[in-house]
């Protein structure tokens, strides 16, 4: 399979996240964009790491996984981030009882 | 005896030592005390002087270099030295005049508290030091450091009472006035250092060939611009008259003997270079002459007794630049001295008459005083005698000889410089008639505390009377003595004398009766003239006289104001709308930008991260863009 198709697999992915962060204005939502992303960029490095080291990867079995390595640092960052997240989200929830982010325009006082 | 010498170096030291004594000590130290210790280190000074004199009157002369005083690659200023001939004679004037000024001063100034009383004391003594720096160095540059030391000394004295405007704007006048000739002749010594490397007078006058003549021309020029500040000749001569401001004793030393005459001797010093540049000697003796009638004229008309004898010193001080400018240096110094011996005593004498009015300054309200002060009016009259011209009084000798000298190079000048000799004669004993006969003119009050003042003084008004009377004989022309002119020949190692301009003995004696009958007659007419006097207001010529042609406010005119006139519009146009605008723009440009921005701040989470978008989107469309 050619590399372009998962190039724009990741490409439409990225864009539906970041349209998802700007436009929504539900937190949750808005989380669940960010990983959408995350995840595109996932899938790339790894269709990167395999495609790149196709050559090499008939003799040397361990060839091309440092991209992939880099995919387990992401997903355990992002499972720290999700931690965090949602319990930023559950704390607003109790503060303000809503988890729309217009309302938290504080930042500017 | 060759030891003398040596200790040389001790003649300024101990009035520096005194300064430091009476400076740091002024608070603790008694009345008495500081004058012992001020007058006794000066006298000390004057007898290693008279040592070194005595040194020097067998041949033996000295250059010592103590130590470098700069050190810059190949130019090496030592601080040193030199005795010879012509410091000598200075040194003992200094010292002499110095200390019996020091010794009426106790006397004089003994109503200030003792901490001002010091403060007096130590500024004398560091004046004393200063000019005997300036005529030992045996370079420019150590006596740029005296010369630069009086001045400063100058302007302390003359506001030595600090809390009256007036004089402190007198001691401003005097010290910018002398800053614009010592710039005169700073731009010389950097001139000689250029054109020889290095300023030892030695080495200087043993390698003029290295001047072209215009270099000569220039640099002699501008020493006599510098001379023009110190010595008060036109066009700077307007401080002098204000510097009146000071003590009596401070116009004695500092504005009559000795620091006025700091440019005659830096003059006499260079006597080899202005040899060689006839331009530089036309000008220093037309600017001379110019200044001694136009100082002369002033003083007829003048009714401050101190001024008067400021502009008589104006005008012996163009006389001695007119003996200069003809090339007679010796008679110049000759003058130097005889000058400081009567024009001390007659500032003495007035601050005796000063002291027993009170305070009062204006002779047409004295009047009639030769009964109460018989030695201050004596002594008064021997200084007019003398500085008047009549033989055989000492100014009688060494304004002959500058007239001599005048005449041999040029009969305009010789009948110009005559009639200031008889202008001279007349405002002299115009003061003194004024001053000493009629009815006396003063309150009840002043009349009733007339004094005549204590012995530490009226001795000291005799000691310069005598000197005034017998301090010529050291130069009698030699058409009446043989050998009798002793300063020339004993100058002669420092100034050479030149050919004797061709004056026969028969015209030399016919021009010294003709000056001699001249001042006898001005003398009587002015005695009778203002025997019995009233004081009407002057009109015309007077009025113009009595305003000192009204040189202060010319100068105001075309020099402060426009100044200050620049400096305004300079405020205003650089300053204001200039620096301040900028400085203020900034400030205002950083508000205004900052409250524009305030918008982007809105705190919607939101249109951050649009805005993040944004420019990471812009940053890729860049660098895509800049990669070729």
């Amino acid at each position: 399979m050619p590399i372009n198709y998962y190039i724009f697999l990741s490409i439409a992915l990225f864009v539906i996240g970041i349209t998802g962060v700007l436009t929504r204005r539900n937190a949750i939502i808005i989380f669940m964009c960010i990983e959408i992303m995350l995840n595109a960029v996932n899938l790339l490095l790894v269709a990167f790491s395999k495609m790149h080291h196709l050559a090499k990867a008939a003799t040397d079995a361990t060839a091309g996984t440092d991209g992939q390595l880099f995919v387990f640092f992401i997903m355990v960052v992002a499972a720290a981030e999700v931690s965090v997240g949602l319990a930023i989200i559950v704390m607003m929830y109790r503060n303000i009882h809503s988890v729309d982010v217009n309302f938290l325009n504080r930042l500017k006082h | 005896m060759q030891n003398v010498l040596q200790i040389s170096w001790l003649i300024p030291m101990l009035p520096l030592l005194g300064f430091l004594i009476n400076g740091l000590g002024r608070k603790t130290l008694s009345k008495s005390l500081i004058g012992i210790i001020g007058c006794g280190v000066v006298l000390l000074s004057f007898v290693l002087s008279i040592g070194v004199f005595l040194q020097v009157k067998n041949g033996n002369t000295l250059v010592a270099d103590y130590f470098d005083f700069i050190s810059v690659r190949s130019l090496h200023i030592p601080f040193a030295f030199q005795v010879d001939q012509l410091s000598s004679l200075f040194l003992l004037i200094i010292t002499g005049v110095g200390f019996l000024i020091h010794v009426y001063s106790v006397s004089y100034m003994h109503e200030e508290t003792p901490e001002h009383f010091g403060r007096y004391f130590s500024y004398l003594n560091l004046f004393i030091f200063s000019m005997l720096i300036l005529v030992m160095g045996a370079n420019y540059v150590i006596m740029f450091i005296g010369w630069e030391g009086v001045g400063l000394c100058s302007y302390l004295l003359i506001g030595y009472w600090f809390k009256n405007t007036e004089y402190n704007k007198a001691a401003n006048k005097a010290f910018v006035m002398n800053r614009i000739g010592d710039l005169g002749f700073l731009i010389a010594i950097f001139w000689i250092i250029s054109k020889i490397g290095s300023t030892n007078f030695s080495e200087v006058f043993s390698n003029t060939s290295k001047f072209s003549p215009g270099d000569i021309t220039a640099i002699t020029l501008l020493l006599f611009i510098g001379a023009t500040g110190k010595s008060a000749q036109i066009p700077l001569y307007t401080w002098l008259p204000d510097a009146m401001a000071g003590p009596t004793p401070v116009s004695a030393l500092i504005h009559a003997a000795t620091m006025v005459t700091a440019g005659i001797y830096m003059i006499a010093r260079s006597n080899i270079l202005y040899s060689m540049s006839e331009l530089s000697r036309n000008v220093v003796a037309i600017v001379g002459l110019v200044t001694a009638i136009l100082a002369a004229t002033i003083a007829l008309k003048q009714n401050d007794i101190k001024k008067i004898l400021a502009y008589s010193t104006v005008s012996q001080l163009g006389y001695m630049f007119l003996a200069l400018g003809v090339g007679a240096y010796s008679a110049g110094v000759f003058h130097v001295m005889t000058h400081a011996f009567f024009k001390a005593l007659l500032f003495l004498a007035a601050g005796s008459v000063i002291h027993a009015m009170g305070g009062e300054q204006d002779i047409r309200k004295m009047g009639g005083l030769s009964g109460k002060l018989k030695t201050t009016y004596i002594t008064f009259l021997i200084g007019c005698i003398a500085i008047a011209g009549v033989p055989p009084f000492s100014g009688f000798f060494s304004k002959d000889a500058i007239l001599l000298s005048a005449f041999g190079h040029n009969k305009i000048l010789y009948v110009i410089a005559l009639l200031g000799v008889m202008l001279t004669a007349f405002y002299m004993f115009r003061l003194l008639v004024i001053t000493f006969s009629g009815r006396f003119r003063g309150t009840d009050e002043q009349k009733h505390h007339l004094h005549e003042s204590p012995p530490a003084m009226t001795v000291v008004l005799i000691i310069l009377a005598v000197l005034s009377v017998i301090g010529g004989f050291v130069g009698i022309p030699a058409v009446l003595m043989k050998g009798g002119d002793m300063i020339t020949g004993f100058l002669s190692p420092v100034i050479p004398v030149k050919a004797v301009e061709a004056v026969s003995q028969s015209t030399e004696l016919l021009l010294m009766g003709l000056s001699t009958l001249l001042v006898v007659i001005t003398i009587v007419f002015a005695w009778f003239r203002f025997r019995n006097c009233s004081f009407p207001a002057s009109k015309g010529i007077g009025k113009l006289l009595e305003n000192k042609w009204y040189v202060d406010e010319l100068y105001d005119t075309i020099i402060v104001r426009p100044i200050n006139k620049l400096g305004e519009i300079l405020n205003e146009a650089l300053e204001k709308s200039g620096i301040d605008a900028f400085v203020n723009g900034v400030g205002k440009a950083v508000l205004y930008g900052g409250r524009q921005l305030r918008w982007l701040q809105s705190g919607q989470v939101g249109s951050y991260v649009l805005l993040m978008v944004i420019s990471m989107l812009l940053f890729f469309v860049l660098q895509f863009f800049l990669r070729k």
